[in-house]
């Protein structure tokens, strides 16, 4: 499986091919607790990084998920409408949120790799 | 994260307990309080409506008002009926002010010789000053500084009787003093939950040692303020500060039943023209649930409107109802929109979402009510 990349706020990336696929971080998930609604983008939507475009809402709160890079969304999750739990037991791999067609590849070099988001977490 | 509030936050006497269990604790009206611990708030919730929890309530106002005038000193202050609270008997009421609004609300007992008054965290300093102001010369209000634990759930008398053997007898709305292991307990059947339950009462230096033996129970586990908040809203509880405050009064909250029949005709306590006015004709608005069709939260301060129309109120508490499955909300409609399954629309992120106007609470109380009556 492809490495993960991240962005600082807790998304992460795993390029297959022009597509990136993305969620959310285990450690945003931990810290948001339990998932039990997920607003995703339609299907078409062209996303810019850094714009919200998904809401993940736990029982406390609910809280933006940004694009970590731009492009067109070409599909979501479907599942998390029924399970959205699925981002609590696997953020980083059924719990995916969105596929992005990437405008610019070379945006994921910008984001953090596991071990500079690991960094990051631990300094918060 | 740095936060400033953590650095001044107080602690309560089950602070150090709460980071041995490892719970996630944020500040809250000045405590440095457990949200949950690491089941998180669905399961703590869960479990309380089918065992049992142990709620650390510390943080609120423990307050004592004594003199022979204590009684009728409070009722200038609150539209209960608190001259005809027997002994071993407790009301909830509330603070109001001359318009009617809620200054707080109140569990008020009459232990024997004097009253005691379980005030909200962040309301408890104006209170007392509050009431302070208003006793006659022979009455004096002290604040204690004792723990308060809530045991909540269908097993919390079972439980609770192995250690305080006749506990599980108190009726709902009745307080008792127990001991445990030579430690003096104040115990009332009460709670926040919708469950049955009771609030326990213990000196500071004894209630991490109590409380380290209700969670030693076989039906207790611990839950935090996360699931307090989801027990509470799916109950039909109001939250001071969010559900009731002083731009509403209690008949437009729902609550004019704590408001007997002496004080109806006698009046006599602050906001009573307009509060017995409201009695007799109606409020304008009415605090009822609100139930979102799908399964989006619908939280506090989403407009409510007529379905492709007007503004008719706003969400006060809302959020995800373990025990229901789905999205719960309470709120403030127009009087005349609050019927029961009237169809309305929350407006959630710009867009309006189906609901319905819901009865109250979504889930339904458990109290208990005493042996044969």
């Amino acid at each position: 499986m492809a490495e993960l990349r991240y962005s600082e706020e807790h998304e992460w990336v795993r390029v297959e091919g022009d597509i990136a696929v993305i969620g959310i971080s285990d450690y945003a998930q931990d810290q948001l607790g339990d998932v039990v609604f997920v607003e995703l983008p339609e299907p078409g939507r062209a996303v810019a990084k850094g714009e919200e475009a998904a809401v993940v809402e736990s029982v406390k709160a609910a809280s933006e998920v940004y694009a970590p890079v731009s492009g067109e969304v070409v599909e979501v999750n479907e599942p998390l409408a029924d399970d959205p739990g699925l981002v609590n037991r696997e953020p980083t791999a059924g719990g995916w949120f969105m596929k992005v067609r990437m405008a610019d590849p070379g945006e994921v070099e910008a984001l953090l790799d596991e071990a500079a988001y690991d960094s990051f977490v631990s300094g918060l | 994260m740095s936060d400033p509030e953590t650095a001044a936050a107080k602690t309560t006497p089950l602070t150090g307990l709460h980071r041995e269990l490892g719970a996630r604790m944020a500040p809250f009206a000045g405590y440095d309080m457990p949200i949950q611990y690491a089941g998180g708030i669905i399961e703590e919730h869960l479990h309380t409506r089918g065992a049992a929890s142990l709620f650390d309530v510390s943080h609120m106002g423990q307050l004592v008002i004594r003199g022979d005038d204590r009684a009728l000193a409070l009722e200038a202050l609150v539209p209960g009926d608190i001259a005809g609270l027997a002994p071993g008997r407790m009301r909830y009421t509330m603070l109001t002010d001359e318009a009617g609004g809620i200054l707080d609300d109140l569990i008020v007992t009459n232990v024997g010789g004097y009253l005691f008054v379980v005030a909200n965290a962040a309301c408890k300093e104006a209170d007392i000053a509050h009431i302070r102001a208003a006793l006659p010369g022979g009455c004096v209000l002290e604040e204690l500084d004792r723990g308060l634990v809530a045991l909540q759930g269908p097993k919390a008398a079972l439980a609770l009787a192995a250690l305080v053997p006749g506990a599980d007898a108190l009726p709902f709305m009745t307080a008792a003093p127990f001991e445990i292991d030579g430690v003096r307990l104040a115990v009332t059947r009460s709670g926040y939950t919708g469950e049955d339950g009771f609030e326990i009462s213990i000196p500071s230096g004894e209630t991490e040692r109590i409380a380290r033996m209700l969670l030693d129970l076989p039906e207790v586990e611990p839950a935090g303020l996360g699931a307090r908040d989801t027990l509470r809203l799916e109950a039909g509880l109001c939250l001071y500060g969010q559900d009731i405050d002083r731009t509403t009064t209690p008949v437009e909250a729902g609550l004019a039943w704590t408001i007997g029949k002496r004080r109806r005709s006698e009046g006599g306590f602050p906001g009573a023209g307009i509060i017995l006015d409201q009695i007799a004709s109606g409020p304008p608005r009415r605090r009822v649930g609100i139930r979102p069709d799908g399964r989006a939260p619908a939280r506090a301060h989403t407009t409510v409107r007529e379905v492709g129309g007007e503004a008719i109120g706003e969400i006060t508490s809302g959020g995800f109802g373990p025990s229901v499955g789905g999205p719960v909300a309470m709120g403030y409609v127009a009087a005349g929109a609050s019927d029961v399954d009237r169809p309305v629309e929350v407006v959630v992120r710009d867009r309006p979402l189906p609901a319905r106007i819901a009865k109250l609470p979504f889930v339904p109380h458990r109290y208990f009510k005493g042996r044969g009556g």
